[in-house]
């Protein structure tokens, strides 16, 4: 048992840098344009046509999307791909999530996954030359009860026999960490402990998308916005092409992550897929002085805070009760959310909310991902990511290209396959991802 | 934010209710007839539609009592509220009802005491 090591040391990154010769971004491209008044930037990618035939199409230009558009090329060689976004890059759940990076989860098919992509956050912005603001400050996940707290010690047990770092705080020790939380206990869900990954943290997500796509159009994929798929084109039992609001696109691989509207395309298939669609809030105060250098997350009163860079406070709630797909909650989910926060953090009572928004999850009945090939040949799907996807993005990526370039799902990917549904063998993650991110 | 009228207890706010998904799904009686991938229909997949969604709703912290309601997932419109037991007599309702791929399912026709299954039970015995 202990021989068999989860595989996440070394994930194959593909290329470093930009090989295909656009120009880089360092320090002296800064200077050199400062010297030019900011005039000589080029655009990061270009605004490419869809072409008649591709190798692989890509359904969603979000994180998820562009990330297995760039791996396809990077690692795989496969430039003929194209990403075809219905909207703007990152415009979707990439741009709405709350930032939080972290691959403390209690199974090992996902501890294999979260620290895959967590080894790849580490070097990605050196792999990808942009900034992306990969931050390793922390995540705190704070328990309310005795319960809560034993649940919480075996979940670190479970996570650091598979290599990952973990700890358990008591009261004292998360004063000491995060001097804004009030550990009084008498409130009505007083801080009873805690545990940290250090190795988690935050990013800064408009970039994970804009550093994917600027890589990935320097390797040749066209990344086409403004393009809605309308339908999947079928002969038979296998995939030849999509319609779009552009009109037609052959091609022999479809590889579909779009998230909320996953069913919506599945359905052009006549695929079904287990996921349900639901309302995820949150929110930013005015920017203040920095004053929470971590991220603290509470699975009890369904609340995760961090400071962004420019100073907001970041808020995120727990998914709404209703299906939806109108990208906006319902009040009491971030009122509720609030009620904690304030309780947690009385220093926040005052602060007034800046922006509110909410984006569509796909939700999973056991709470983890959908990585799969189909019933239709060439068409795969990557969904279900719920309320968590943020942090596996470049995981996720990683592993789904490896599957539409080999058409076989890696050691990673294979425990996420749709027939899980029918054999029973469920990654049940509802105490690790039920609430955050 | 809905304004859910429960038909027991008028108009209240959405607070006060809990939602139990998707409505109209039947368990199979005959099971054991069942390939794993036709009980999944049942167990796991749930109709997810961008448009009018049938599902059921408890009144959670009124009187508690279950209901039906046809409500758009886009607009947030309630088109219809009926009660457990019936089918939703709008027609849009009865449309989206109709529509939906559960009614094509073996396991929706194993919910069914069909005369035809027990023929042949009878034949095996």
């Amino acid at each position: 048992m202990a021989s068999e090591k989860p595989d996440h040391d070394g994930p194959d990154r593909g290329l470093s840098g930009l090989p295909g010769g656009k120009p880089k971004y360092s320090a002296f491209a800064l200077a050199r344009q400062a010297m030019q008044y900011h005039q000589g930037w080029q655009r990061a990618w270009r605004d490419a046509q869809p072409q008649d035939e591709y190798d692989v199409v890509i359904i969603g230009g979000g994180g998820h999307g562009l990330a297995t558009a760039y791996y396809l090329a990077a690692v795989h060689g496969i430039s003929r791909v194209a990403v075809v976004e219905k909207g703007w890059l990152g415009g979707g759940n990439t741009g709405r999530n709350t930032t939080i990076i972290r691959s403390n989860y209690l199974w090992d098919e996902s501890a294999a996954i979260y620290e895959h992509a967590l080894k790849l956050w580490e070097g990605m912005s050196q792999d990808l030359n942009f900034n992306v603001m990969f931050s390793q400050r922390g995540v705190l996940t704070i328990a309310h009860s005795e319960h809560e707290l034993r649940e919480m010690s075996r979940r670190v047990h479970a996570i650091r026999m598979n290599g990952i770092d973990s700890e358990i705080l008591g009261p004292d020790e998360i004063k000491k960490f995060v001097p804004i939380i009030n550990i009084d206990q008498t409130i009505r869900y007083p801080v009873m402990g805690g545990f940290l990954q250090k190795r988690g943290g935050t990013a800064r997500h408009d970039a994970v998308a804009w550093g994917y796509a600027r890589a990935a159009d320097d390797l040749g994929v066209d990344i086409i916005q403004n393009c809605e798929v309308t339908g999947l084109r079928r002969n038979g039992r296998r995939i030849v092409g999509i319609d779009t609001s552009r009109g037609f696109i052959k091609t022999r691989k479809v590889g579909c992550v779009v998230a909320g509207h996953s069913s919506v395309v599945a359905a052009m298939a006549d695929i079904r897929l287990p996921v349900a669609s639901r309302p995820l809030q949150a929110l930013v105060s005015e920017p203040i002085k920095p004053i929470l250098d971590t991220v603290i997350m509470s699975n009890a009163v369904h609340m995760y805070i961090s400071q962004s860079d420019k100073g907001e406070m970041v808020l995120g709630a727990g998914v709404d009760k209703y299906n939806s797909y109108a990208q906006r909650g319902s009040f009491p989910v971030p009122e509720h959310m609030i009620s904690a926060a304030v309780e947690l953090f009385p220093v926040l009572s005052r602060l007034r909310m800046l922006r509110h928004w909410g984006g569509i999850v796909d939700t999973c009945p056991d709470a983890s991902p959908i990585i799969s090939k189909t019933d239709v040949e060439g068409l795969y799907f990557n969904c279900g990511w719920g309320t968590g996807g943020f942090k596996a993005t470049p995981g996720s990526g990683h592993v789904f290209a490896d599957l539409i370039a080999n058409d076989r799902p890696n050691r990673i990917a294979a425990p996420y396959a749709l027939d899980r549904f029918q054999t029973g063998l469920l990654i049940d993650e509802h105490g690790a991802a039920g609430v955050a991110h | 934010m809905l304004l859910i009228t429960c038909p027991h207890c008028g108009p209240r706010d959405e607070s006060e209710f809990s939602c139990g998904g998707e409505a109209h799904i039947a368990r199979p009686l005959a099971e054991n007839n069942l390939t794993d991938a036709e009980f999944a229909d049942y167990l796991f997949l749930r109709d997810n539609p961008k448009g009018l969604f049938l599902e059921r709703w408890r009144h959670a912290a009124g009187c508690r009592r279950w209901f039906n309601m046809a409500r758009d997932t886009v607009t947030h419109e309630i088109v219809e509220i009926y009660p457990m037991g019936s089918g939703p007599a709008s027609q849009a309702g009865k449309a989206a009802h109709a529509a939906s791929w559960r009614r094509d399912t073996a396991a929706e026709a194993a919910a069914k005491p069909a005369p035809k299954a027990r023929a042949k039970k009878e034949q095996v015995s």
